[in-house]
Protein backbone atom coordinates (compact mmCIF):
# COMPACT_ATOMS: atom_id res chain seq x y z
CA UNK A 1 0.00 0.00 0.00
CA UNK A 2 1.29 3.37 -0.98
CA UNK A 3 1.39 5.84 1.83
CA UNK A 4 1.85 9.57 1.51
CA UNK A 5 4.61 10.88 3.72
CA UNK A 6 5.55 14.46 4.22
CA UNK A 7 7.97 16.69 6.04
CA UNK A 8 8.10 20.40 6.70
CA UNK A 9 11.13 22.62 7.20
CA UNK A 10 10.57 25.72 9.29
CA UNK A 11 12.88 28.70 8.92
CA UNK A 12 13.23 29.05 12.68
CA UNK A 13 14.78 32.52 12.61
CA UNK A 14 11.90 33.96 10.53
CA UNK A 15 9.14 32.16 12.50
CA UNK A 16 7.33 34.41 14.97
CA UNK A 17 5.54 31.64 16.88
CA UNK A 18 2.02 32.84 16.00
CA UNK A 19 0.68 29.28 16.40
CA UNK A 20 -1.53 29.50 13.28
CA UNK A 21 0.22 26.56 11.57
CA UNK A 22 -0.19 24.42 14.69
CA UNK A 23 -3.94 25.07 14.65
CA UNK A 24 -4.18 24.51 10.89
CA UNK A 25 -2.31 21.17 11.00
CA UNK A 26 -4.90 18.36 10.64
CA UNK A 27 -2.52 15.61 11.80
CA UNK A 28 -1.13 17.22 14.97
CA UNK A 29 2.35 17.18 13.48
CA UNK A 30 3.39 20.69 14.42
CA UNK A 31 3.85 22.29 17.83
CA UNK A 32 5.66 25.29 19.23
CA UNK A 33 9.13 24.50 20.48
CA UNK A 34 10.01 25.09 24.14
CA UNK A 35 13.18 26.81 22.97
CA UNK A 36 13.15 30.27 21.44
CA UNK A 37 14.89 31.71 18.39
CA UNK A 38 17.13 34.78 18.38
CA UNK A 39 14.10 37.10 18.40
CA UNK A 40 12.65 35.34 21.46
CA UNK A 41 9.77 33.58 19.73
CA UNK A 42 8.83 29.94 20.37
CA UNK A 43 9.28 28.69 16.82
CA UNK A 44 7.17 25.99 15.19
CA UNK A 45 8.65 22.51 14.65
CA UNK A 46 7.60 18.96 13.82
CA UNK A 47 6.75 17.40 17.15
CA UNK A 48 5.28 14.24 15.59
CA UNK A 49 7.10 13.99 12.25
CA UNK A 50 5.71 10.53 11.51
CA UNK A 51 2.20 12.08 11.22
CA UNK A 52 3.03 14.56 8.46
CA UNK A 53 1.28 14.01 5.14
CA UNK A 54 2.66 17.09 3.37
CA UNK A 55 -0.79 18.67 2.94
CA UNK A 56 0.65 22.25 2.83
CA UNK A 57 -2.03 23.61 5.17
CA UNK A 58 0.65 25.03 7.48
CA UNK A 59 2.50 26.81 4.69
CA UNK A 60 -0.80 28.15 3.33
CA UNK A 61 -1.70 29.99 6.53
CA UNK A 62 1.84 31.01 7.54
CA UNK A 63 1.96 34.82 7.53
CA UNK A 64 5.75 34.87 7.38
CA UNK A 65 6.17 32.29 4.59
CA UNK A 66 8.74 30.43 6.67
CA UNK A 67 7.50 26.87 6.00
CA UNK A 68 8.70 24.67 3.14
CA UNK A 69 6.83 21.41 2.53
CA UNK A 70 8.05 18.14 1.01
CA UNK A 71 5.91 15.14 0.10
CA UNK A 72 6.65 11.68 -1.21
CA UNK A 73 4.91 8.36 -1.73
CA UNK A 74 6.46 5.36 -0.07
CA UNK A 75 5.37 1.82 -0.87
CA UNK A 76 5.15 -0.62 1.99
CA UNK B 1 21.27 9.80 14.19
CA UNK B 2 17.92 8.22 14.91
CA UNK B 3 15.87 6.27 12.40
CA UNK B 4 13.24 9.02 12.41
CA UNK B 5 15.69 11.79 11.50
CA UNK B 6 17.05 9.60 8.74
CA UNK B 7 13.55 9.05 7.37
CA UNK B 8 12.81 12.78 7.44
CA UNK B 9 16.05 13.51 5.60
CA UNK B 10 14.99 11.03 2.93
CA UNK B 11 11.79 13.02 2.37
CA UNK B 12 13.49 16.41 2.31
CA UNK B 13 14.82 16.35 -1.23
CA UNK B 14 14.31 18.82 -4.09
CA UNK B 15 12.27 16.33 -6.13
CA UNK B 16 9.75 15.99 -3.28
CA UNK B 17 9.22 19.73 -2.88
CA UNK B 18 5.51 20.67 -2.93
CA UNK B 19 5.55 24.13 -1.40
CA UNK B 20 8.27 26.73 -1.07
CA UNK B 21 8.26 30.49 -0.65
CA UNK B 22 7.86 32.23 -3.99
CA UNK B 23 11.06 33.94 -5.21
CA UNK B 24 9.06 37.15 -5.56
CA UNK B 25 9.07 37.51 -1.79
CA UNK B 26 12.34 38.95 -0.56
CA UNK B 27 14.21 37.30 2.28
CA UNK B 28 13.63 40.24 4.65
CA UNK B 29 11.76 39.13 7.75
CA UNK B 30 8.43 40.97 7.75
CA UNK B 31 8.00 43.65 10.39
CA UNK B 32 4.37 42.66 11.01
CA UNK B 33 3.25 41.32 14.38
CA UNK B 34 3.02 37.52 14.78
CA UNK B 35 -0.08 36.18 13.05
CA UNK B 36 -0.82 39.36 11.06
CA UNK B 37 -2.98 38.81 7.99
CA UNK B 38 -0.81 41.23 5.97
CA UNK B 39 1.86 38.55 5.62
CA UNK B 40 -0.58 36.08 4.07
CA UNK B 41 -2.03 38.64 1.66
CA UNK B 42 1.47 39.77 0.61
CA UNK B 43 2.34 36.17 -0.15
CA UNK B 44 -0.89 35.63 -2.13
CA UNK B 45 -0.23 38.72 -4.26
CA UNK B 46 3.36 37.60 -4.87
CA UNK B 47 2.23 34.09 -5.82
CA UNK B 48 -0.46 35.40 -8.20
CA UNK B 49 2.02 37.76 -9.89
CA UNK B 50 4.52 34.93 -10.22
CA UNK B 51 1.95 32.49 -11.62
CA UNK B 52 0.75 35.04 -14.17
CA UNK B 53 4.35 35.91 -15.07
CA UNK B 54 3.77 39.66 -14.79
CA UNK B 55 6.55 40.58 -12.37
CA UNK B 56 8.08 43.11 -14.80
CA UNK B 57 4.70 44.67 -15.68
CA UNK B 58 3.27 45.12 -12.19
CA UNK B 59 3.32 48.32 -10.17
CA UNK B 60 1.99 48.38 -6.64
CA UNK B 61 0.88 51.46 -4.74
CA UNK B 62 1.40 51.08 -1.03
CA UNK B 63 -0.60 53.01 1.54
CA UNK B 64 0.11 54.73 4.81
CA UNK B 65 -0.40 52.17 7.54
CA UNK B 66 1.24 48.92 8.53
CA UNK B 67 1.68 47.96 4.87
CA UNK B 68 3.73 51.10 4.13
CA UNK B 69 6.86 48.92 3.91
CA UNK B 70 5.29 46.48 1.44
CA UNK B 71 8.00 47.47 -1.06
CA UNK B 72 10.53 45.71 1.16
CA UNK B 73 8.83 42.37 0.73
CA UNK B 74 7.51 41.93 -2.81
CA UNK B 75 10.06 42.24 -5.59
CA UNK B 76 8.09 44.41 -8.05
CA UNK B 77 7.91 48.15 -8.75
CA UNK B 78 6.21 50.18 -6.04
CA UNK B 79 5.04 53.73 -5.51
CA UNK B 80 4.22 55.16 -2.12
CA UNK B 81 1.12 57.34 -1.91
CA UNK B 82 0.08 59.97 0.61
CA UNK B 83 -2.44 58.82 3.19
CA UNK B 84 -5.57 57.57 1.42
CA UNK B 85 -4.46 58.70 -2.03
CA UNK B 86 -3.34 55.33 -3.38
CA UNK B 87 -6.30 55.07 -5.84
CA UNK B 88 -5.44 58.51 -7.24
CA UNK B 89 -1.77 57.60 -7.66
CA UNK B 90 -2.74 54.25 -9.18
CA UNK B 91 -5.08 56.06 -11.60
CA UNK B 92 -2.22 58.27 -12.77
CA UNK B 93 0.17 55.34 -13.23
CA UNK B 94 -2.42 53.27 -15.09
CA UNK B 95 -3.40 56.12 -17.43
CA UNK B 96 0.20 56.87 -18.34
CA UNK B 97 1.14 53.20 -18.71
CA UNK B 98 -2.08 51.36 -19.62
CA UNK B 99 -0.18 48.15 -20.47
CA UNK B 100 1.02 47.75 -16.86
CA UNK B 101 -0.78 45.92 -14.08
CA UNK B 102 -1.42 48.44 -11.31
CA UNK B 103 -2.80 47.63 -7.90
CA UNK B 104 -3.28 49.56 -4.70
CA UNK B 105 -2.95 47.90 -1.32
CA UNK B 106 -4.75 49.71 1.48
CA UNK B 107 -6.00 49.25 4.99
CA UNK B 108 -9.34 50.35 6.36
CA UNK B 109 -8.04 53.58 7.88
CA UNK B 110 -6.47 54.47 4.55
CA UNK B 111 -9.22 53.36 2.18
CA UNK B 112 -12.39 53.83 4.22
CA UNK B 113 -11.54 56.91 6.30
CA UNK B 114 -9.12 59.46 4.89
CA UNK B 115 -9.24 58.09 1.34
CA UNK B 116 -12.98 57.54 0.95
CA UNK B 117 -13.31 60.24 -1.73
CA UNK B 118 -10.39 58.97 -3.80
CA UNK B 119 -11.59 55.39 -3.46
CA UNK B 120 -15.18 56.01 -4.48
CA UNK B 121 -14.30 58.33 -7.35
CA UNK B 122 -11.57 56.10 -8.75
CA UNK B 123 -14.01 53.19 -8.81
CA UNK B 124 -16.85 55.35 -10.12
CA UNK B 125 -14.61 56.36 -13.02
CA UNK B 126 -14.13 52.63 -13.66
CA UNK B 127 -10.34 52.85 -13.55
CA UNK B 128 -8.77 49.59 -14.69
CA UNK B 129 -6.89 48.94 -11.48
CA UNK B 130 -6.98 46.32 -8.74
CA UNK B 131 -7.63 47.48 -5.19
CA UNK B 132 -6.76 45.21 -2.28
CA UNK B 133 -8.49 46.32 0.91
CA UNK B 134 -7.36 44.93 4.27
CA UNK B 135 -10.19 45.42 6.75
CA UNK B 136 -9.23 44.75 10.37
CA UNK B 137 -11.73 47.20 11.93
CA UNK B 138 -9.03 49.21 13.66
CA UNK B 139 -6.13 51.61 13.05
CA UNK B 140 -3.41 49.02 13.60
CA UNK B 141 -0.24 51.01 13.03
CA UNK B 142 -0.97 53.99 15.26
CA UNK B 143 -1.95 51.90 18.27
CA UNK B 144 -5.44 50.53 17.81
CA UNK B 145 -7.70 53.58 17.53
CA UNK B 146 -11.29 53.43 16.27
CA UNK B 147 -11.66 53.23 12.49
CA UNK B 148 -14.86 53.78 10.47
CA UNK B 149 -15.11 49.99 10.16
CA UNK B 150 -14.91 49.37 13.92
CA UNK B 151 -17.87 47.32 15.14
CA UNK B 152 -20.46 48.65 17.56
CA UNK B 153 -19.30 47.80 21.08
CA UNK B 154 -15.73 47.09 20.01
CA UNK B 155 -13.15 48.31 22.49
CA UNK B 156 -10.32 50.36 20.97
CA UNK B 157 -7.82 52.90 22.28
CA UNK B 158 -10.22 55.78 21.52
CA UNK B 159 -13.42 53.94 22.47
CA UNK B 160 -12.41 52.34 25.80
CA UNK B 161 -16.05 51.56 26.65
CA UNK B 162 -16.84 50.17 23.22
CA UNK B 163 -17.98 51.98 20.08
CA UNK B 164 -21.24 53.79 20.77
CA UNK B 165 -23.54 54.37 17.80
CA UNK B 166 -24.96 57.58 19.33
CA UNK B 167 -21.50 59.06 19.73
CA UNK B 168 -19.36 57.40 17.04
CA UNK B 169 -21.85 56.38 14.37
CA UNK B 170 -22.03 53.06 12.59
CA UNK B 171 -19.52 50.71 10.96
CA UNK B 172 -18.90 51.77 7.36
CA UNK B 173 -19.65 48.93 4.94
CA UNK B 174 -17.61 50.47 2.16
CA UNK B 175 -17.48 47.31 0.09
CA UNK B 176 -21.29 47.28 -0.13
CA UNK B 177 -21.16 50.95 -1.16
CA UNK B 178 -18.58 50.20 -3.84
CA UNK B 179 -20.64 47.32 -5.23
CA UNK B 180 -23.34 49.90 -6.14
CA UNK B 181 -20.98 51.90 -8.35
CA UNK B 182 -21.30 51.33 -12.11
CA UNK B 183 -17.53 51.46 -12.60
CA UNK B 184 -16.83 48.45 -10.40
CA UNK B 185 -16.29 45.23 -12.35
CA UNK B 186 -15.63 42.78 -9.55
CA UNK B 187 -16.24 43.32 -5.84
CA UNK B 188 -15.59 40.52 -3.40
CA UNK B 189 -14.94 39.96 0.28
CA UNK B 190 -12.56 37.25 1.45
CA UNK B 191 -10.65 36.24 4.56
CA UNK B 192 -7.40 34.39 5.26
CA UNK B 193 -7.88 32.66 8.61
CA UNK B 194 -8.01 29.02 7.44
CA UNK B 195 -6.25 27.14 4.63
CA UNK B 196 -9.52 26.92 2.67
CA UNK B 197 -10.16 30.64 3.05
CA UNK B 198 -6.61 31.44 1.94
CA UNK B 199 -7.03 29.37 -1.22
CA UNK B 200 -10.33 31.13 -2.01
CA UNK B 201 -8.74 34.52 -1.40
CA UNK B 202 -5.92 33.64 -3.77
CA UNK B 203 -8.42 32.74 -6.49
CA UNK B 204 -10.18 36.07 -5.94
CA UNK B 205 -6.92 38.03 -6.20
CA UNK B 206 -5.98 36.13 -9.34
CA UNK B 207 -9.40 36.88 -10.85
CA UNK B 208 -8.98 40.56 -9.98
CA UNK B 209 -5.70 40.74 -11.89
CA UNK B 210 -7.23 38.92 -14.85
CA UNK B 211 -10.11 41.42 -14.89
CA UNK B 212 -7.58 44.23 -15.05
CA UNK B 213 -6.13 42.66 -18.21
CA UNK B 214 -9.63 42.67 -19.75
CA UNK B 215 -10.04 46.42 -18.99
CA UNK B 216 -13.65 46.12 -17.82
CA UNK B 217 -13.50 48.25 -14.68
CA UNK B 218 -12.13 48.27 -11.18
CA UNK B 219 -11.56 44.98 -9.36
CA UNK B 220 -11.93 45.35 -5.61
CA UNK B 221 -10.92 42.62 -3.15
CA UNK B 222 -11.64 43.16 0.53
CA UNK B 223 -9.84 40.82 2.92
CA UNK B 224 -11.37 40.68 6.39
CA UNK B 225 -8.28 40.51 8.57
CA UNK B 226 -7.10 40.31 12.13
CA UNK B 227 -5.07 42.77 14.17
CA UNK B 228 -4.03 40.72 17.16
CA UNK B 229 -1.98 43.57 18.67
CA UNK B 230 -4.78 46.10 18.24
CA UNK B 231 -7.45 43.72 19.47
CA UNK B 232 -5.21 42.61 22.40
CA UNK B 233 -5.73 38.92 21.60
CA UNK B 234 -3.49 36.04 20.56
CA UNK B 235 -3.40 35.31 16.80
CA UNK B 236 -5.54 32.18 17.25
CA UNK B 237 -8.05 34.00 19.49
CA UNK B 238 -8.12 36.85 16.95
CA UNK B 239 -9.18 34.47 14.22
CA UNK B 240 -11.96 33.16 16.47
CA UNK B 241 -13.04 36.71 17.34
CA UNK B 242 -13.07 37.61 13.67
CA UNK B 243 -15.25 34.62 12.80
CA UNK B 244 -17.66 35.36 15.66
CA UNK B 245 -17.93 39.14 15.33
CA UNK B 246 -16.60 40.39 12.00
CA UNK B 247 -18.22 37.83 9.68
CA UNK B 248 -21.84 38.63 10.69
CA UNK B 249 -21.15 42.30 9.94
CA UNK B 250 -18.94 41.70 6.92
CA UNK B 251 -20.27 38.52 5.25
CA UNK B 252 -17.86 36.81 2.86
CA UNK B 253 -18.51 36.25 -0.82
CA UNK B 254 -18.76 38.02 -4.16
CA UNK B 255 -20.83 41.21 -4.09
CA UNK B 256 -20.55 42.02 -7.77
CA UNK B 257 -19.13 40.17 -10.74
CA UNK B 258 -20.58 41.69 -13.87
CA UNK B 259 -18.04 44.08 -15.36
CA UNK B 260 -18.41 47.82 -15.73
CA UNK B 261 -22.00 48.95 -16.39
CA UNK B 262 -23.03 49.86 -19.92
CA UNK B 263 -22.68 53.62 -20.43
CA UNK B 264 -25.92 53.69 -22.45
CA UNK B 265 -27.86 53.07 -19.25
CA UNK B 266 -26.64 56.45 -17.98
CA UNK B 267 -26.81 58.44 -21.23
CA UNK B 268 -29.21 61.40 -21.56
CA UNK B 269 -32.27 60.57 -23.57
CA UNK B 270 -33.45 62.57 -26.57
Amino acid sequence: MAKVRGAVVVDTEVCKGCNLCVVACPTLTLALNRNVNNKGYHYSYMENPENCTGCTNCSTVCPDSCITVYRTKTVH
Amino acid sequence: MSVLTERINQIIKPENLVYAKTPLLNDDAMHYCPGCSHGVVHRLIAEVIEEMGIQEQTIGVSPVGCAVFAYNYIDIDWAEAAHGRAPAVATGIKRVMPEKYVFSYQGDGDLAAIGTAETLHAINRGENIVMIFINNAIYGMTGGQMAPTTLIGQITATTPFGRNADLNGYPLKITELIAQLPGAAYVTRQSVQTPAAVRKAKKAIRKAFEIQAKKIGTAFVEVVSTCSSGWKLTPVASNKWMEDNMFPQYPLGDLKDSGRADADLYRIKG
